[in-house]
């Protein structure tokens, strides 16, 4: 087991990012005009890291798959992105946003980093108001705060329950300015599907043009992942259906090594399945819990009408439970608890996964107007979708997949393992630990790509000023692009009888039963092996209609499942691996007498980087020990 | 239920395309619309047929990916609603769908109901936006906006691109996408600065790639998902005007 | 030096069509003014009286010439823009658009050119015989400004009154959106009295389309 270096600058934890700023290199004017840079991906982060980079005078290239960079699932970010202004003058502070993160994320992320992305959330605001970004005001024009998450102070910045596409439409603006000036070209319609490598590092990519099929080689000297997360590997979840991990997992087989990949945070208050075609689960604002009340009858299977159902035959499991906290628990508490409820046969609506979350109390104190004025557009768009309305009948909501911590281990600078290749936004490991504080995602992945990425990939490139243009016609980009072009043509000569859908959505069933709000050895081992199966029935009975070299929605789909199916394996992996429960990630073996998580911090204080070996053998795994040098570590109870 | 489908079949930008018929069973009025065309995929892949190509990302309208002509409506017969939004509930059973693509000059088809909206990119980047450098920006509290100001500029901002008014414009006219993001920067002073640059360039280049003329029907409106209103229209007319008889 | 621009952008020309809208808006006022003194019942004195003022004043003769370029400047934009208009979508829809609009917005250029024919139609009857262009209908005066004689005669017919009245209703229908659209157009729309003005639109467009009706009605059926 080698020991990860993840050149945290030396210092006190407040100064090491100024201090580590002034001992980065830099790269000339002139010179960066000779620097070539790829990002893929352009929700916040990517679409910020190519502005930046492009202000700066460097060529960069950014790829996305959709037809338009505004498009990136940031778009769908409804709450918040947090900073610490202090505005609400609640005693916030750069140190308390950093230790509610900290906190939040059950003491598994990097000190340092976590402090860095609260250092910088003040810049990000002030950026995207000079960006025109309209967040919510008060009556004196100044700039208003709501509390989220369950944290002490008042720190989100808002837009309505649009702030993610706020932000987008932020960093998009930004981005076309330097599509205008000339210095960013865009590829939207690109699948990326490999990264080259050259002589130990990142030079370029293989992408598909998702038009005409083709395969393009770009070369460049750095490459910059900001492909979000992964968790569409449940099929359902509240990620766009066409959010993929295949860049990641590319950059993984070539050598990057992916941290703690079973961390994934399942967001308690989605809209539950409603029929056995559907794609998607829509998120319910967690906003809602301020004044919903969490129940499930308490008889069993009982199927009267939710209104008929008398208050003494309720079952206020949250309220119970957690009398302290009740229907405000955690993101994580919630989920769970509302899985325990179903799983014991309490469960209600057509599928019994669902529960009831009631504002008939809070109407009836406060009045339907209150209610509406709080929730109207989000009532509204339950009643869209589920054809029910709230305020008079419960709503129905079940957890759902929303957010991965985990993702490609990267060092202080953003760097992955493979020299070259930097990894920003959802996509990296590093901000979140075990679990993400509502609001800090935004937060973060424009952090990354407005005022840290650019400064860290400059002390990178010095290196390159006099590499001159990377030819994308050496052995190695030939051999990639001959990798990729294999690999699609295997997939569409299987011509077996099931489609990349029906492989998904096993898939996601497995990953949901056994490596989803709760798991344990026996099932890891079990998905472990029906993964396994999955995999060699989809490589023998696979269908892809279509040709290579057309627009070709099914071969898309089955690259991105191929590639699923081996990331699902190792999240089983990282989940076995991590014997203890945190944040998320919930082990039954390691719980209290009353169910609640057990954190194991002697054995597992590290972060699980996982390197990959070969398709046969598995993962090898390195562990970057974290140290808390500011915080002391406590345990989480929400009793 | 059991739907009728007319779908437009094209297999690339060259070909000349056609309507086909196909018969839909057991669909659910659960079903979001773009599930009810994953499940007529799934069919035909069954039978050996090419699927239909649709746009679609996100799937709970905000992305603005998705955008089909539904029985003679932008994203269907619901107002404010996405075509991803729209469920099967609010179609009768037996019910003959007819399914285009957005239909415009500015729009060329890809294949099937997919379309090329970069036209939208375009206009944006001659001017949607800001010119602020990272690095740049004063205090986000040193400039007070006024709220219903800042408010109004949310509305505006609230586009989702997805050229539902372009396809509901009798002209195919892209006046209300443009005047939202004019209107966004112009209500807000940090927008103030190039407000008149601004609005020069984007409508030249709006004209530049053909898009139609207001004739002030308001089908955009009626029509936009996120209901952005036509006044942004008068008001993107008198920027327009006092950048080009006022404005230095 | 700035270059000339020669392709005036679709706001420009839309704000130039609007602003000639709004003035022969303005003529159809002072026109049926005028038509309406036909009604005092003095065998068109007052009316008559009218015209020679009219015909008299310089200032009405350069406010005519005006008036052309008008309409000149109207019609030409509007056909222009039609033409732009179609080629923005080459493919058409299957199902025309069901959805929500303002309808008579739809047919501007059908109501326009129905406008347009009663134009020359009207022009035959009385504008090309003030000019000696066309000869006196009927031969019923010798004074090619006896407008108050040529519409008594021209009335009596049963054809042509129904062809008046039924282009009248056409330019109220024209009138109707014009008056709202030439507000929008030229950037005024405002929350508080945007619903005013489209009411006032569609007032000024039943008055002036039935004020012009009121005439061939009077002389046919009441004279």
């Amino acid at each position: 087991m080698t020991k990860l270096d993840a050149k945290i600058p030396a210092g006190p934890l407040s100064e090491k990012w100024t201090t580590h700023k002034n001992n980065l290199r830099l790269v000339n004017p002139a010179n960066k005009k000779r620097i070539d840079i790829i990002v893929v991906g352009t929700g916040l982060a990517g679409a910020s890291a190519a502005s930046s980079l492009g202000e700066m005078g460097y060529n960069v290239k950014v790829f996305c798959y959709s037809d338009t960079p505004r498009r990136a699932h940031s778009v769908a970010a409804q709450g918040g992105i947090n900073a610490a202004k202090n505005y609400k003058n609640d005693g916030d502070s750069v140190y308390r946003l950093f230790y509610d993160m900290i906190k939040g994320g059950d003491f598994r992320a990097r000190e340092a980093n976590v402090y860095r992305a609260a250092e910088v959330s003040n810049d990000v605001i002030d950026h995207y108001i000079a960006l025109g970004v309209p967040f919510a005001r008060d009556y004196g024009g100044y700039l208003d705060n709501r509390s989220f998450g369950g944290v002490q102070v008042s720190r989100t910045f808002y837009a309505k329950g649009q702030t993610g596409q706020q932000c987008i439409l932020g960093t998009y603006s930004s981005l076309l300015r330097q599509v205008d000036k000339g210095t960013v070209v865009m590829y939207p319609r690109y699948d990326v599907l490999d990264i080259v490598k050259v002589e130990g590092k990142a030079r370029g990519i293989i992408a598909r043009n998702l038009v005409n099929g083709e395969l393009e080689r770009h070369s460049a000297h750095a490459v910059i992942l900001a492909t979000g997360g992964y968790g569409t590997v449940y099929y359902l979840s509240t990620l766009a259906v066409n959010s993929n991990a295949s860049a990641a997992w590319a950059a993984y087989k070539k050598g990057a090594f992916f941290g703690n990949p079973s961390f994934v945070q399942i967001h308690p208050t989605s809209i539950p399945v409603l029929n056995e075609f559907q794609s998607k689960l829509t998120l319910m604002s967690e906003s809602l819990r301020n004044d919903g009340r969490v129940w499930v009858p308490k008889n069993k299977g009982d199927k009267r009408k939710p209104v008929d159902i008398p208050e003494e035959e309720r079952d206020y499991y949250l309220e119970r439970r957690y009398p302290a906290f009740g229907n405000l628990v955690p993101r994580d508490v919630a989920s769970r608890a509302a899985k325990e409820r179903c799983d014991a046969g309490y469960g209600v609506g057509d599928t019994g996964l669902s529960v009831y979350l009631d504002f008939k109390d809070a109407i009836e104190k406060q009045g339907k107007k209150t209610i509406e004025n709080k929730y109207g557009n989000l009532f509204e768009m339950y009643e869209k979708i589920s054809g029910e309305n709230p305020y008079e009948t419960p709503m129905r909501i079940y957890p759902a997949g929303h957010y991965t911590m985990g993702g490609l281990w990267v060092d202080y600078n953003l760097m992955t393992t493979v020299p070259g290749l930097f990894s920003i936004g959802e996509s990296n490991f590093s901000d979140h630990g075990a679990n993400r504080l509502g609001a800090s995602s935004l937060m973060q992945c424009s952090g990354d790509g407005y005022f840290i990425l650019p400064y860290t990939i400059s002390d990178y490139l010095a290196d390159d000023i006099r590499t001159g243009k990377i030819s994308s016609d050496t052995p190695e980009f030939i051999q990639a692009e001959k990798n990729t072009s294999d690999k699609i043509k295997r997939l569409l000569s299987i011509n077996g009888n099931q489609t990349p859908l029906t492989f998904h959505k096993k898939l996601g069933k497995i990953m949901w039963d056994y490596c989803g709000m709760v798991r344990n050895e026996e099932g890891l081992k079990k998905a472990i092996e029906l993964i396994d199966a999955l995999k060699e029935a989809f490589w023998s009975d696979l269908k892809v209609a279509g040709k290579a070299d057309e627009l070709n929605q099914e071969l898309e789909k089955a690259l991105r499942v191929a590639d699923f199916i081996e990331l699902a394996k190792l999240m089983c992996y990282d989940g076995l691996n991590r014997k203890e429960s945190c944040g998320a990630h919930f082990r039954e073996e390691s719980q209290t007498e009353n169910g609640e998580a057990r954190r194991q911090d002697d054995a597992y204080s590290f972060v699980a980087a996982w390197a990959y070996t070969d398709d046969e053998n598995p993962p090898q795994l390195h562990k970057e020990e974290l140290v808390f040098e500011n915080v002391a570590v406590k345990e989480r109870s929400y009793e | 239920m059991n739907i009728k489908l007319k779908i437009w079949r094209q297999k690339n930008a060259q070909s000349k395309g056609k309507f086909e018929t196909y018969s839909l069973n057991d669909v659910s009025p659960e079903m979001g619309f773009l599930e009810m065309l994953d499940y007529l995929n799934q069919e035909l892949i069954s039978k050996g047929e090419d699927p239909v190509a649709i746009d679609h990302d996100c799937r709970e309208g905000i992305c603005g990916s998705c955008g089909l002509y539904i029985n003679g409506q932008p994203h269907g017969p619901e107002p404010k609603t996405t075509t991803c939004e729209l469920r099967m509930r609010s179609f009768k059973d037996g019910s003959l769908i007819t399914v285009e693509p957005f239909r415009s000059r500015m729009f060329p088809v890809i294949k099937d109901l997919l379309i090329d909206r970069s036209a939208f990119d375009k206009i944006l980047i001659a001017g949607g936006f800001i010119s602020s450098n990272t690095g740049t920006a004063p205090e986000a509290n040193s400039i007070p906006v006024c709220k219903k100001k800042s408010d109004k500029a949310f509305d505006m901002a609230a586009c989702i691109g997805c050229g539902a008014c372009v396809a509901a414009c009798k002209n195919a006219s892209a006046m209300l996408f443009v005047a939202a993001k004019i209107n966004q920067y112009a209500l807000l002073p940090q927008g103030k600065v190039e407000a008149a640059e601004r609005v020069k360039k984007m409508v030249a280049k709006m004209d530049e790639l053909g898009f139609g003329s207001c004739s002030n029907t308001y089908a955009c409106e009626a029509k936009c998902p996120k209901g952005i209103s036509v006044s942004a229209i008068a008001k993107m007319n008198r920027e327009f005007l006092h950048a080009k008889i006022v404005a230095e | 030096m700035r270059k000339l621009n020669l392709r005036p952008s679709t706001i420009s020309s839309k704000v130039v069509m609007a602003l000639a809208g709004v003035f022969l808006m303005l003529f159809l006022v002072v026109h049926l003014f005028l038509n309406l003194l036909m009604l005092m019942g003095d065998e068109g004195e007052t009316f008559s009286n009218a015209v020679v003022f009219m015909t008299e004043n310089p200032a009405v003769k350069i406010f005519e010439y005006v008036l052309f370029a008008g309409f000149i400047i109207h019609i030409i934009i509007g056909l222009l823009i039609e033409i732009k208009n179609y080629f923005a979508r080459p493919v058409k829809y299957a199902v025309s658009n069901t959805s929500k609009t303002s309808f008579f917005s739809k047919y501007m250029i059908h109501t326009g050119l129905i406008i347009l024919i009663f134009l020359i139609i009207h022009f035959t009857h009385f504008f090309f015989v003030k000019l000696n262009l066309v000869d006196i209908p009927g031969d019923i005066t010798t004074d090619n400004h006896d407008f108050y004689a040529m519409a008594k005669y021209l009335f009596k017919n049963g054809i042509y009154t129904l062809i008046y009245i039924i282009s009248f209703v056409f330019l109220g229908f024209h009138l109707n959106h014009a008056f709202q659209s030439a507000f929008q157009t030229l950037g005024l729309n405002h929350p508080r009295y945007t619903p005013f003005i489209k009411a006032l639109s569609s007032i000024y467009a039943i008055v002036v389309s039935m004020g012009y009706s009121i005439i061939p009605i009077y002389f046919y059926f009441f004279y």
